[in-house]
């Protein structure tokens, strides 16, 4: 009866991890099929939409990067404004602290389209200039800042304060005493925060097709502008299963990874 | 002796001002701009047009309301985002709670599982779902196999942001009351359900909150697994300002945003120590 049990529990998991990963390793399967039309079945082992994704002169290549050098950017100007907000909102009254963390909230819960048409409206009511990226990264921003702050937050709650104070007493500066003493003590929140701003901005479409300079590309609206006219790059799409798959690869490594140190931790707590 | 002890704190309080700036600038103010466009016409005079364009598009009277377009599209998310919900919570409890009860010393490899695929950006990751159903034959087979397909992309997408608020507070529960309630004589399931099921109730809410609003929204989903037949509230608000009708998107939008305080306020969301916001952030790291 308990095994059964057993059996029937793991099976479950099983088939949902399937499902997560089936449509990833399909993909990642086709990446290496000599077709980009699927429904033609298996026809034959190549490398051509590797090739076509490495090759500088199509465009696939210079998206991902611009996308990466986005997120980079919208990640570390985030990461900035979220840290130094949080310790500020951390310090002040309860007031202030409380009607600031509300506010903080609402780009996180509110539907995504209307934070991007709200901007996308005020953008156009002062007449900024789309082409000139302040409104795609400040529009990014709006979205991967109240991560930061979220990240940050308890990591100021645990921070042991009298250090601070102690550090101020043996003559540091407030300015000296914010960096080598509060900084380092919450800077594992702001690489949390900083890690997840990079995987916001890089999966954002919404906000990104609002607020962008019409001719810049991201993954997302490349790949979601195929679609639209389908006459366009079938290679194109082809070359972004290869991108997939090259992903996916990584994350086995880091899984892989992952694994392995947890197992050799667990086998030197037992001796 | 004061002056040292003030000093410190007035200007570590100060910090707050970039961000309380940024916060009133970039989402408050346009979010009064929504509500701006919503009661205003292309001249910026005051009216009420768009309300009742709203109420009333599918025709005459109080009733037009239940025959119109935007009616039509509202309960149509509103069943995307229902099966959506229910199916995640369907999958995610029982996964959350194996994992969290399972006597593997690396849990958290096996969490990590669920969540990774989150690094892969979510148009590939969709886009491998709809390469997947054009495959199999069910992309834009009929209208069942679009309600269907759409309903399996919004759980594909949003299953981490279930297990994980549950997981952490399944995780949470003393193991003692679990004991205490065995010891009384009470059998598994009952356990569970008198002990388990009601301490883990804030992670169900939680999660169901981080899936039900975006479930209704996302079109990017819905749009792309669908040869965009299926149409959702987050694609009507779209439309209208790809149309440049901002007038009327603006007052759906703000529908939408005082809906979302509704939840948001019912579940608790705004409490200082809330989970539910958190999720999304410790889903991913």
């Amino acid at each position: 009866m308990v095994k059964v049990k057993t059996v029937l529990k793991w099976l479950f998991i099983t088939l949902i991890l399937l499902f997560i990963y089936f449509p990833i390793i399909f993909l990642t399967v086709n990446s290496f099929n000599a077709t980009d039309i699927i429904q033609g079945g298996w026809k034959g082992f190549s490398w051509s939409h590797y090739e076509y994704f490495f090759n500088w002169e199509n465009e696939p290549i210079h998206v991902v990067l611009q996308t990466f050098l986005l997120a980079i950017v919208v990640a570390f100007l985030s990461t900035v404004l979220g840290t130094i907000g949080a310790i500020g909102i951390f310090y002040s009254k309860k007031r202030v602290n409380k009607s600031l963390s509300a506010i903080n909230r609402i780009p996180i819960i509110n539907a995504e389209v209307v934070t991007a048409i709200s901007f996308a409206l005020f953008v156009s009511f002062f007449s900024i200039d789309k082409s000139t990226y302040i409104p795609l990264v400040v529009g990014q921003m709006i979205l991967c800042t109240p991560f930061v702050l979220l990240s940050v937050m308890p990591k100021l709650r645990q921070m042991d304060d009298n250090l601070y104070e102690a550090a101020l007493d043996l003559g540091a500066t407030p300015t000296k005493a914010l960096f080598s003493v509060i900084i380092p003590q919450i800077l594992p929140g702001i690489v949390a925060g900083f890690l997840l701003s990079i995987t916001l901005s890089l999966d954002d479409y919404v906000i990104t097709a609002y607020t962008k300079p019409d001719t810049f590309k991201t993954i997302s609206t490349h790949i979601y502008g195929l679609d639209k006219n389908n006459t366009v790059g079938p290679k194109i799409k082809a070359a972004y299963w290869a991108f997939t798959a090259l992903i996916f690869f990584a994350i086995v490594i880091v899984v892989i990874f992952a694994n392995v140190v947890s197992y050799r931790k667990a086998r030197s707590k037992k001796k | 002796m004061t002056k040292t002890k003030t000093k410190p704190h007035f200007s570590r309080k100060l910090l707050a001002i970039p961000y309380g700036l940024f916060l009133a600038f970039f989402v408050l103010i346009p979010l009064l701009i929504i509500v701006y466009y919503a009661f205003t016409d292309d001249n910026g005079k005051f009216t009420t047009e768009y309300v009742r364009l709203f109420f009333n598009d599918g025709g005459d009277g109080f009733f037009g309301f239940f025959k119109s377009y935007t009616f039509k599209t509202i309960m149509r998310s509103l069943f995307i985002s229902t099966m959506s919900t229910l199916l995640c919570l369907f999958i995610a409890y029982p996964v959350a709670y194996i994992i969290a009860k399972c006597k593997l010393k690396n849990k958290s490899v096996l969490l990590l599982l669920f969540v990774v695929p989150m690094w892969i950006n979510f148009v590939l990751r969709i886009n491998a779902l709809k390469e997947l159903f054009v495959w199999m034959g069910t992309y834009n087979r009929s209208d069942t196999w679009n309600m269907i397909n759409t309903i399996i992309g919004m759980v594909y997408d949003f299953l981490p942001f279930m297990i994980l608020p549950i997981y952490t507070t399944i995780i949470k529960i003393d193991k003692s009351y679990l004991e205490a309630a065995r010891d009384l004589g009470a059998t598994g399931a009952r356990a569970f359900v008198k002990v388990t099921l009601p301490l883990s109730k804030a992670g169900i809410i939680s999660g169901v909150s981080m899936v039900f609003l975006p479930s209704m929204t996302n079109y990017v989903v819905s749009n792309y697994l669908t040869f965009r037949n299926v149409k959702i509230i987050g694609k009507l608000i779209d439309d209208y300002f790809m149309g440049d009708l901002w007038h009327d998107g603006s007052f759906i939008a703000l529908v939408l945003l005082l809906f979302m305080f509704l939840i948001t306020w019912l579940t608790g969301g705004f409490k200082e120590d809330s989970e539910t916001v958190g999720t999304r952030g410790t889903a991913l790291w």
